[in-house]
């Protein structure tokens, strides 16, 4: 029963891999790499392996598949276009899949366990003990410093990520330190003597200091835009 | 403990990764034209390595082999998300993701 | 320091001080200080040396070595700054300053049309009265190196003084090059002096040098004698340097320099340190009887050479410099019959009879604007008599009259190489009285050229005049030299009082008993050199005043001969090809054969090389993601096949 399960499993594994590498349309392709996900997972359980199962439709499918999903769909990829060329490198690609094919059935055909293998410690599950749990005994004990380091990679991956997407927008006025220190009195405030009785509108409004402009975030301000009098505003 | 793999033995589990690490590199040869398509044929090729590392855990007992597991899911899902903001940008400046169009990497 | 000593050390050292301030201050100090700064430490050089000489060393020593510091101390090698005084570095030390001290007030009258500062040649002349200076007071063979490389290098320095002219500074190069041929045999002598008797200190050397005299060389299948080996490297140094037959080419060369510089180095002084090196080395080489053979025949054949030459140059500068050669085989024949004392004679007096000449020449020069050519002089005697009267004194002391310097000095050579009794040195006798008429002849030949006759170049003799008081002056001095030094000195030098005089400081083995026949020659042997002297006076007289047309006519009849002479036996034309060309051709082939296309062509082919491997390298990376996964996966089959079949 198990066995036929296995095959199952494995069956369309295998198609969904071959469709996920031959299908025209990369959203199917997406989709056929989370079907074959959930039967990798299906593998997983049958070999005893739980929690890896689990974290494999949780974080890949739910995760990395999905971005896969989004970042397919918000390319503009013309479906035509990128399959052109596909025949020309395809009987290379298929030799050279064959002869690595053929060599590790061979390297199988001749292959077995080292017969000392028992006397090895083996980190192994404690009777009773879940997979999750003895996953996390081990983790967080024999195997804590590469487990932080995988923190890490994790965290320098999501920086990374960020750091090459984050395009820098004009988005209006920001804080400059440096320009701030730097600023005098007269880069800002410009005094004027006015006569008596006269007003601001008659002397053609009032104006920004020039330096305002360099303090704005580029391209958030046009300081050849026409200066904004009383009447604009008020009204 | 070892565990017998669902009875179908050792065997088999390779045979399917074997399968699936040549459909990951076959796949990379045969799309020439979406750099998308090669990473989720690398995402198979580190499939079936997982696969490897399962069967042979689940065949000798040893829970370092799943350990491992998650080692390369980590750096698997680093490398992809790491793929697609590249991925991202260059479409932004290139308008194009064929991969004969990305030929930046010279000496 | 006693006080005696300290006065030889001011005079030897007081013309380095000059050398440095004229030449180092000179710039700032202005032409005028500079040259009085020279002169006068130069003034007080000569006084100090002729004190020294007149106090004379202390008489229970003979030599005193004033010790300046020291210089090399190497292992067992070691070289000091010393001064020695004996009576031979005494006599030159004394003859030196004199005669640079007249250059150097000739100098200011000769150089005052310069348009340039003259202070750098002020202080060349220093530099040089230094170092020939160190070379006769050295103690030990290094020091004499160094004074002998260092006039070497003055001599480069002034003859190409005009560095503007090509030819002047060929004719450098030419003296520079020449010398160095002769000085690496001169080093390899004093290597082998210093391998045999482990010390380049002449006391030490002297000391041993009659404990070693059957020591001999092995090499090539013989045996050659040590002393000869040694003796003839140092004399083939000394021709170098003195200008003797096969590396005499440089000094004809040499008068390209100013006047006062001819006469200083190429006449008085630099060329006389050959001499004195053989003098020097007295003790050595009167036990190489060999050298001293090869020393005659050199030497006579030179003098012969050399005044055969002498006799058709128009130049009146080269004649007298082949002169100067000719007068120089004398002195080495001398030397070649162990009688020292008989060549250091008449160094001293040819330095002031030559250095009186070459004055006297540059002064005409100098009257006439520069022109150097005898043969478009002519008639000049009225314009500048005293010159002229000079230029007669200087003859007549060259020719050997009675009583200038030159007839005791020469006829003390003549004598000597006569009661040698040899077949060289009779040999060398003949070739110095053959010399004898054919010096008296090309001396008043340039006399009649230049001082009688019609002008044949109106126009530059028209306004020709004597020089100031600064030409005029030490033409006087070196005159007043010219007449007396032969009868004041000769009782010293080689007369009676020779013995007292020397003090040992020169050997005469073999030669002491020459020494003393020298006065037995008879009646007419003695007199053959002032007769052959008078008879060439006699016949320049016919050909160059009585009968002008015969020189001429001479020329057309023996024209073989002629050219012969005029192109100095072909020497350079010779070692043209013997030296300068298959050397050139040498030079060509490793320039552009080895250097170019090999030396050259290694790092280039391996720049190259690099830059084609990086082009090509370059282009597999292609940028193309899809060749990198390739390749990558290339490597991945690779090592699955590899790690399969090891297996």
């Amino acid at each position: 029963m198990t066995a036929l399960v296995f095959y199952v499993f494995a069956t369309i594994l295998v198609l969904s891999a071959t469709m996920v590498i031959s299908a025209r349309n990369p959203v199917h392709s997406v989709l056929f790499l989370i079907l074959g996900f959930f039967n990798a997972a299906g593998l997983f359980l049958l070999a005893g392996a739980e929690f890896l199962a689990m974290l494999l439709i949780i974080v890949y499918v739910g995760a990395v598949a999905v971005l896969f999903l989004f970042v397919v769909m918000m390319l503009d990829i013309r479906v035509s276009e990128a399959r052109e060329g596909l025949q020309r490198y395809a009987p290379f690609g298929a030799a050279v899949g064959a002869v690595l094919f053929a060599e590790l059935i061979l390297a199988f055909g001749h292959w077995r366990i080292a017969p000392a293998i028992d006397a090895v410690p083996h980190l192994g599950q404690a009777a009773g003990e879940t997979n999750t749990a003895a996953l996390g005994d081990l983790i967080y004990t024999h195997y804590v410093l590469l487990f932080q380091a995988c923190g890490l990679v994790l965290l320098v991956a999501m920086i990374g990520a960020i750091v090459l997407t984050l395009r820098e927008r004009p988005t209006g006025r920001r804080q400059d330190i440096e320009r701030q220190h730097a600023r005098t009195v007269a880069d800002t405030l410009e005094l004027r003597r006015l006569p008596l009785g006269r007003s601001v509108r008659e002397l053609g409004g009032f104006a920004r200091p020039t330096s305002y402009s360099e303090a704005a975030a580029k391209g958030s301000y046009d300081p050849h835009a026409p200066v904004l009098s009383d009447e604009s505003r008020g009204e | 403990m070892t565990h017998d793999l669902g009875g179908v033995g050792l065997g088999p589990y390779l045979t399917v990764s074997a399968i699936l690490l040549v459909l990951g590199v076959f796949g990379i040869f045969l799309n020439r034209k979406n750099i998308i398509i090669i990473l989720m044929s690398m995402e198979l090729i580190l499939l079936s390595a997982n696969l490897n590392f399962v069967a042979f855990s689940s065949a000798l007992g040893d829970l370092s082999g799943q350990v491992f597991t998650l080692f390369v899911l980590t750096i698997a899902a680093a490398e992809a998300a790491i793929g697609l903001a590249i991925v991202t940008v260059f479409f932004r400046n290139r308008g194009s993701i064929q991969v004969e169009d990305v030929t930046m990497m010279k000496g | 320091m006693t006080s005696s000593a300290a006065i030889f050390a001011i005079a030897v050292l007081a013309p380095l001080g000059g050398s440095l301030i004229a030449g180092l201050f000179g710039r700032i100090i202005g032409d005028r200080p500079a040259q009085a700064i020279t002169i006068g430490l130069m003034a007080a050089a000569c006084a100090s040396a002729i004190a020294t000489l007149f106090s004379g060393v202390p008489q229970d020593m003979g030599t005193a070595v004033v010790s300046l510091g020291h210089w090399i101390d190497a292992g067992g090698f070691h070289a000091n700054w010393s001064l020695r005084a004996d009576m031979l570095s005494l006599s030159m030390v004394a003859m030196v300053t004199t005669i640079s001290l007249c250059v150097h007030i000739y100098s200011v009258g000769y150089m005052n049309h310069e348009e340039m500062p003259t202070y750098r040649f002020f202080s060349y002349l220093s530099l040089f009265t230094f170092a020939m200076l160190m070379l006769v007071t050295s103690n030990d063979l290094i020091q004499l190196f160094f004074g002998w490389e260092g006039v070497g290098l003055v001599s480069y320095l002034l003859i190409g003084y005009w560095y503007d002219k090509p030819s002047a500074v060929a004719a450098a190069i030419k003296a520079f090059v020449v010398n160095r041929v002769a000085d690496l045999f001169f080093l390899v002598g004093i290597a082998l002096l210093f391998l045999q008797f482990g010390s380049v200190t002449y006391d030490n050397i002297f000391a041993v040098v009659p404990a070693q005299v059957g020591a001999t060389y092995h090499l090539f299948g013989t045996d050659w004698p040590v002393f000869e080996v040694i003796g003839t490297l140092l004399f083939i140094g000394a021709m170098g340097k003195s200008a003797q037959l096969f590396l005499h080419t440089w000094l004809p060369d040499a008068m390209e320099g100013p006047t006062p510089v001819s006469a200083l180095i190429h006449a008085a002084t630099m060329v006389t340190a050959g001499v004195f090196l053989m003098a020097r080395m007295s003790p050595l080489l009167e036990f190489a009887p060999g050298t001293k053979t090869l020393i005659v025949l050199i030497g006579g054949t030179t003098c012969f050479f050399a005044a055969t030459v002498g006799l058709v140059q128009p130049d009146i500068k080269r004649t007298i410099a082949y002169s100067t050669c000719s007068q120089l085989g004398y002195m080495f024949m001398a030397a070649g019959v162990g009688v020292y004392q008989a060549s250091i004679f008449h160094l001293t007096t040819h330095a002031f009879f030559k250095a009186l000449l070459f004055l006297g020449a540059g002064s005409v020069i100098h009257a006439i604007h520069g022109e150097q050519d005898m043969f478009r002089m002519g008639g000049l005697w009225r314009k500048i008599p005293f010159t002229y009267a000079v230029m007669w004194i200087g003859s007549l002391a060259l020719a050997g009259v009675f009583p200038f310097a030159g007839y005791w000095s020469k006829d003390g050579i003549l004598e000597a190489m006569w009661a040698a009794q040899s077949g060289p040195a009779t040999y060398g006798w003949a070739m110095g009285v053959v010399t004898a008429f054919i010096t008296a002849l090309y001396s008043w030949r340039l006399i009649f050229l230049v001082f009688h006759g019609t002008p044949r170049d109106a126009h530059l003799s028209e306004h020709a005049h004597e020089g100031g008081i600064a030409i005029v002056l030490p033409l006087g001095i070196l005159g007043v030299g010219a007449v007396l030094a032969g009868v004041l000195l000769d009782r010293f030098y080689i007369g009676t009082a020779q013995a007292q005089f020397w003090q040992g400081s020169i050997v005469n083995g073999a030669g002491a008993a020459v020494m003393n026949r020298m006065e037995e020659v008879p009646g007419l042997i003695a007199l053959a050199p002032s007769i052959a002297g008078l008879l060439g006076i006699a016949v320049a007289y016919l050909a160059y005043m009585a009968r002008p047309e015969l020189p001429a006519s001479l020329a057309r009849s023996l024209r073989p001969v002629y050219l012969f002479l005029l192109n100095k036996w072909y020497f350079d034309e010779l070692y043209d090809v013997l030296f300068v060309r298959p050397y050139r051709a040498l030079a060509r082939i490793l320039w552009k054969g080895a250097d170019e296309g090999v030396v050259e062509q290694v790092p280039v082919g391996l720049a190259r090389l690099t830059v084609g491997t990086a082009v090509q390298a370059a282009r597999t990376q292609s940028g193309s993601i899809a060749i990198y996964a390739f390749t990558m996966l290339i490597g991945l089959v690779v090592l699955t096949t590899t790690l399969l079949f090891v297996h």
